[in-house]
């Protein structure tokens, strides 16, 4: 009897073989106290992981799906995208393959993890979103971010999301704190993983103001002449901050940065996360129903603070906060 | 050889046929106060196959796919690896398809069927997550376990977990972590099946010695 004409039997033999593909590529990452994680191999001797699964900076073990285990030293790290890269002295294994077409809603995936540093381990789902810009909880911004149902075992962070193909989609991690987990686009990770290997870190703008959405009156939006219903309020300015060395103010309401508009703290981190450090800027602002244009020259955003555990989730309460840039 | 007969249609046709032959060889178990579990018919003289912890006195009621109920009689238990076997008048039953759950591999496609919260017949989907370890409290030392991510309930409980062509690979067994099925593989039980006349040894039911974390389904 022909086995083979089975069609579901197909599929399955095909999703068992991408699992053996990636296998290939993902690796056990052992760099906190609890259960271990997982990396994905983008290179000779160099491992994409989850920034969080990172405890500490020295003695990380990566284990490859030899089973040897080599001590990764840390490349760079970006806990606003929950990105890391490992740089290992052995070379020799095999680099991921990846997606060369963007990730669709409805995608068959299996998300894989290697924490105990035997086999592989996999769960089987699909894509359920793309999406776009999302604020992190650790004050970074990602560009693009996926969502999908496969579930995340404990030690998935930092593996792969794969497609049926055994090609990389996406990194999954739960470290965002920001509802489920979620997945990076690979080419989206792949450009902060370049720049975490060239330069060790990734520069996050900071203007250092407070602010939060207010409604703009029909006398502003006369000024403003276009229909923009809502600005963002500064409430504080801090001490010693580019917002401040340029004159913004209390009480000014910030309706546009470079030439786009701002509604929402979403709107100035999406251009504060991009390459913007020490170039100067253009705001826009309502001070006194007058409308103004300040250049500011956009500092680096100091260190974040250790992040406390796995944090608590975001609330509609937590999004109508003062948020710090 | 493969009575299921799956070798043409559309993915989705085929799954229907395969799942409907497999919930035929799918018989209700009320084995214990308060809750139900599955079984697995094993061939035409009545063999039903299931867990331990869902038979915990020696004469049970089942109820057949054409909704009648028979008295079964547990002829063998082994509380290492959670399996009992039970004896039915086989008339009007329909044997499963048995597959070599050694041949399994990770990714592959798998689907439990059983009675989740006492619902009957259902199926969920879902892959082999892993093929871990397991030490049990018995002679067996560690054993294989398939671990797999199709959601189990309570009521999946010896019910059968099919590969993509209708196949019982394994028994469904436990819950882990909340959201991690545990399956016996069907070899260890078919060794008891085999085994079936040294084995008559009913021993205590299992205890609930276990780690935290973990739930009997």
């Amino acid at each position: 009897m022909s086995k083979n004409k089975n069609p579901l039997r197909e599929l399955s033999e095909a999703m068992a073989e991408a699992v053996a593909i990636a296998a290939k590529y993902t690796v056990t990452v052992d760099g906190r106290r609890r259960f271990p994680a997982t990396g994905i191999v983008i290179g000779s001797g160099q491992i994409l992981t989850a920034d969080h699964v990172l405890e500490r900076n020295e003695d990380i073990k990566v284990t490859l799906p030899t089973g040897d285990t080599f001590i990764g030293a840390v490349a760079g790290r970006d806990p606003g995208s929950d990105l890391a890269v490992l740089r290992l002295e052995e070379k020799t294994m095999d680099a991921a393959k990846l997606v060369d077409e963007p990730a669709q809603v409805g995608q068959l995936v299996l998300a894989l993890g290697r924490p105990t540093g035997g086999d592989v381990q996999a769960s089987l789902g699909i894509v359920s979103a793309v999406g776009g810009a999302v604020r992190t909880r650790r004050g970074g911004m990602l560009r693009r971010h996926m969502r999908t149902d496969a579930i995340p075992y404990p030690g998935f962070s930092g593996g792969p999301l794969i497609d049926a193909d055994g090609r990389v989609v996406g990194i999954n991690t739960s470290g965002h704190g920001i509802g489920a987990s979620l997945v990076i686009p690979i080419d989206e990770a792949l450009i902060i993983g370049t720049t975490l290997l060239e330069t060790g870190s990734i520069k996050q703008g900071f203007l250092g103001i407070r602010s939060q959405p207010v409604e703009l009156s029909s006398n502003a939006q006369e000024t403003l002449m276009r229909e923009q219903l809502v600005g963002l309020l500064i409430i504080a300015v801090e001490k010693d901050t580019p917002a401040m060395q340029a004159g913004l103010l209390t009480g000014d309401i910030l309706v546009g940065i470079a030439g786009k508009v701002v509604e929402e703290p979403e709107d100035l981190l999406a251009h504060l996360s991009g390459d913007v450090v020490g170039q100067s800027v253009n705001i826009e602002l309502l001070r006194g129903g007058e409308l103004m244009n300040i250049e500011v020259v956009v500092g680096e955003r100091p260190e974040p603070k250790r992040h406390r555990g796995r944090g608590r989730r975001r609330t509609r309460h937590d999004h109508h906060r003062h948020h710090r840039k | 050889m493969n009575k299921h007969n799956l070798n043409n249609g559309t993915i989705t046709s085929l799954t229907n046929q395969m799942l409907l032959a497999v919930q035929s060889s799918l018989v209700v178990v009320e084995g214990r106060p308060g809750g139900v579990g599955a079984g697995i018919v094993l061939d035409d003289t009545g063999t039903i196959l299931t867990n331990n912890h869902v038979v915990n006195r020696d004469r049970v009621t089942l109820h057949t796919v054409t909704r009648d109920r028979r008295w079964a009689d547990v002829i063998a238990r082994d509380v290492e690896i959670d399996v009992a076997l039970l004896r039915v008048d086989g008339t009007g039953l329909f044997p499963a398809e048995i597959a070599d759950s050694r041949a399994l591999r990770i990714g592959e496609l798998v689907f439990a069927v059983g009675h989740p919260w006492g619902q009957r017949g259902y199926v969920t989907s879902g892959v082999v997550s892993s093929l871990g370890h397991a030490a049990t409290n018995g002679d067996r030392g560690r054993i294989t376990i398939i671990r797999t991510d199709a959601a189990l309930a309570p009521g999946n409980s010896g019910g059968p977990l099919v590969n993509a062509s209708g196949e019982v690979v394994g028994l469904n067994t436990l819950i882990w972590g909340g959201d991690q099925g545990v399956a016996i593989p069907i070899h260890l039980a078919m060794e008891l099946v085999e085994n079936i006349n040294a084995l008559n040894r009913c021993r205590k039911p299992m205890n609930d010695e276990r780690d935290i974390g973990e739930e009997l389904i």
